[in-house]
């Protein structure tokens, strides 16, 4: 232990920057709300094509200056020439909808248009799916919570929820502030950030346990660091290889990918720092001790 | 731990052969076995439609059906009713309140009962009746209408596949969702529009007589060629029920693109009647509430065969044949989610996911060898082989990759080495106490194991989650990131733990490696 850093002097500031976080978060998902994509929200998305280089945003978003689409969202998606067009109209009212846009777009920017990619949600699905993307998440929290409860004591436990929840207040909040939209793949993103933040607090957790029943007279708070500093190459090195593959996703993977590693990505940080700062003064804050875990063995 | 017995390394190498006999499956040009990793729409490009059946026409309908047999009923045994009225759900009548008992018993008879029928799989009657006051009310019971809705929507199944057979797709899939709902995937489709316009239609086509007097017995409907309005009957002469084929052909005289259209016995004879009753006359061909044309009955029409023109384009008339032939959906059906990916998009998104996870790939190979030097070495090993155990395992399930899906792999790449990291600090922590290199390795790899295991579980639940819940390309994601922990599981507690065995007990004196 000479790589020895003292974790837990920072524990009160750095409980203080989380719980900071967490509510600048809350608020920014209360008044701000997030960026639903179709998935959620109902609509149609497009991803077109357009073989004429030239044509800028501003003339698509010209040629869709239609009152029935309703509101219209027009950006820029990767290359030159492809574009992502999202509005509020169901597509599929009308069947021969798509077909007919094709052809006013098209003629209105006299360039050939290839509609690469149409997605529409009715709002029945769009809201079930939301509906469905909770659950998921509450559940996973849910089970998490169980394992960690048959592992570990109650206390851990509720360290690791603690910090799971924080987590995930804290992806969605930046994802509120920035804007950035929210659809399935951010769900399947967030619910692997539970997994993954999970495996690292399990990881410091094993250890605290560990070191809990190896060192009797030494206090609560000094066994976290310890503990903490035991793991720490560990957390850092997988934490590495972990953001190498999801930036090279991020960069390297395309524009369907962005947004789904974007959060991976926060989601790690944000995971490694909270099973350090978050999930570990929760034990602490209970006075776990070696008498908590044979007393709650002898159970 | 570092031991191995001579049975365990043949089993494991033996396992881990065989995975990458199933990877190599992929290749192109195998001709060994049929099974490969499936690619998701979003790679491949195609279609996948959710429609939902609506039920409500359905239920209106089958009431009316049940009019004739509730009279008779109640004429037959001689109960006096009188303000029948028949509101889209539920059908309202006065009875003498000495009378209901009577009527109750007969309405819920168990045999030959023409007018409710018993549905054994519940155990219960399809209608409900209820009195209040002199009133009854009869409507469909819950169970009534999930027998309903479960007809339908096999016949629905059916028919849309019928449709889409006829389409000629390859290797669509059908499916039923829930009970309402049907899921249509068709990959690598071309025209998407023209497969929803085919999927969208009911299709209930019939022949009325256009009638002068626009009374009760009438209603007005549109010819669709030139928008104008006409009066047609509301008794239908022949529906599509009694077709039997139907083909696109051209006129001889004009050379305009007709459908050609064959009747079963029955609907010969009605047409031949009807037809031979009524010449000079205008007989409407009606689909879905629109007229499709409305020509004068020239001569009588006894054959069982007849023409419909209606100004079509070729595609037009060869939709409608189709349409017809696979028969009419037995209730309105809406596209409530559609998502379609274009063959150039999903190549692109191929390219890039590959590209993104050999670069991914190598810079953690790198790192890992930079780090660790021969067990990097050695994790390096075990992290190929993960990836080649997983691909296998993929194309024994021939589970469907998505492009969420190989950023699942891209991920375990990432994720996998932290087993063996996980491993290799605790043995060097034991490495500072312990003189004995086999002990620490042996005890390092005893230690880490529970915490290995714990921190994998607890990926394997988030998986087991998202497969759930997820749908399509997400499904994709749970399903390489489910496959990935097990292989990771089995590659750093096999494979790098054998390797790393071998290195140990060859090199005792400890001054070849360091970690």
């Amino acid at each position: 232990m000479n790589n020895k850093i003292n974790f837990s002097k920072f524990f009160n500031v750095a409980n203080i920057f989380s719980l900071s976080a967490v509510i600048v978060s809350i608020l920014f998902l209360f008044f701000k709300g997030l960026n639903y994509g179709v998935d959620f929200k109902g609509g149609t998305l497009l991803e077109i094509r357009i073989d004429n280089k030239n044509i800028q945003i501003q003339d698509i978003r010209a040629s869709l200056n239609m009152p029935e689409l309703g509101d219209v969202n027009v950006k820029q998606f990767g290359e030159e020439g492809d574009f992502l067009i999202k509005f509020e109209k169901n597509a599929n009212e009308n069947k021969k909808f798509i077909n007919n846009l094709k052809n006013t777009i098209s003629k209105k920017i006299s360039s050939a248009v290839n509609f690469r990619r149409v997605e529409t949600v009715g709002p029945k699905v769009s809201s079930e799916l939301l509906k469905q993307g909770i659950t998921a998440i509450a559940l996973a929290l849910s089970a998490m919570l169980f394992y960690i409860w048959i592992r570990f004591e109650w206390q851990f436990s509720l360290g690791a929820i603690v910090a799971l929840i924080h987590d995930v207040i804290i992806t969605l909040g930046i994802f509120s502030i920035l804007s950035f939209e929210v659809n399935l793949s951010i769900v399947a993103a967030v619910l692997t950030i539970v997994g993954y933040s999970m495996n690292d607090t399990v990881v410091i957790f094993d250890r605290i346990r560990e070191n809990l029943l190896k060192y009797s007279k030494i206090k609560t708070n000094e066994i976290t660091d310890i503990s903490v500093n035991e793991t720490l190459s560990r957390t850092i090195i997988t934490s590495l290889t972990t953001l190498l593959a999801l930036f090279s996703i991020f960069i390297l993977g395309g524009e369907i990918l962005k947004g789904f590693s974007f959060a991976m990505i926060l989601g790690v940080i944000i995971g490694t720092y909270s099973s350090i700062y978050v999930a570990s003064p929760v034990l602490n804050y209970f006075k776990v001790t070696q008498k908590t875990l044979l007393k709650e063995d002898d159970l | 731990m570092l031991s191995f017995t001579k049975l365990k390394v043949i089993f494991i190498y033996l396992i881990l052969i065989s995975t990458i006999f199933f990877a190599s499956l992929n290749l192109k040009n195998n001709n060994l076995l049929d099974k490969k990793v499936n690619l998701g729409l979003d790679l491949q490009g195609g279609s996948y439609i959710l429609l939902e059946i609506d039920t409500r026409p359905l239920i209106n309908q089958k009431l009316q059906t049940k009019v004739i047999p509730i009279k008779k009923l109640l004429n037959e045994n001689k109960i006096n009713f009188k303000n029948f009225i028949i509101s889209p759900n539920e059908i309202s009548l006065t009875i003498d309140k000495k009378k209901q008992n009577k009527f109750k018993n007969l309405f819920f008879k168990q045999i030959k009962n023409n007018v409710n029928n018993f549905i054994p799989e519940y155990n219960k009657f399809e209608l409900d009746l209820e009195f209040n006051q002199n009133k009854a009310f009869i409507k469909f019971s819950n169970f009534g209408i999930v027998s309903l809705n479960n007809v339908a929507l096999k016949q629905s199944i059916e028919i849309i596949r019928r449709r889409i057979d006829d389409v000629g797709t390859k290797e669509p899939t059908i499916l039923q969702r829930g009970d309402k709902r049907i899921l249509v995937e068709l990959p690598g489709i071309d025209n998407p529009e023209r497969v929803k316009e085919l999927l969208g239609k009911t299709a209930q086509l019939t022949f009325r007589l256009v009638s002068k007097d626009d009374g009760f017995g009438s209603e007005k409907l549109i010819l669709l060629q030139n928008g104008e309005e006409l009066t047609v009957n509301k008794r239908v002469v022949v529906s599509g029920d009694n077709l039997v084929d139907a083909q696109p052909q051209f006129d001889n005289q004009s050379n305009q693109p007709i459908v050609l259209f064959t009747l079963d016995r029955l609907g010969a004879r009605k047409f031949g009647k009807i037809t031979t009753e009524n010449v000079g006359r205008r007989l409407a061909i009606v689909l879905d509430n629109s007229v499709i044309s409305a020509p004068q009955i020239r001569e009588p029409i006894t054959g069982g065969t007849g023409t419909i023109s209606g100004g079509f384009s070729f595609q037009e008339s060869t939709d409608l044949a189709l349409l017809l032939r696979s028969g009419a959906l037995p209730a309105p059906i809406n596209i409530i989610e559609e998502r379609t990916v274009g063959p150039d998009l999903g190549k692109d998104s191929i390219d890039a996911g590959v590209f993104s996870l050999i670069v991914g790939f190598i810079l953690v190979i790198i790192f890992m060898f930079f780090k660790y030097r021969i067990f990097g070495l050695v994790s390096n090993i075990s992290l190929i082989a993960n990836l080649f155990m997983m691909v296998g395992i993929l194309t024994i399930l021939e589970a469907t990759l998505t492009l969420p899906g190989i950023a699942g792999i891209i991920l375990t790449v990432g994720m996998a080495v932290d087993s063996n990291v996980l491993i290799y600090e605790r043995i060097k922590e034991e490495l500072k106490t312990e003189k004995s290199i086999i002990h620490a390795f042996d005890t390092g790899y005893n230690k880490a194991k529970i915490t290995v295991i714990d921190a994998n579980v607890t990926t394997l639940i988030a998986a087991a989650i998202l497969f759930i819940f997820g749908s399509g390309p997400v499904k994709g994601f749970a399903v390489t990131l489910g496959i990935g922990i097990i292989t990771t599981l089995f590659s750093a507690y096999f494979i790098a733990r054998h390797l790393t065995s071998v290195i140990v007990l060859n090199y005792k004196e400890g001054k070849y490696f360091k970690l």
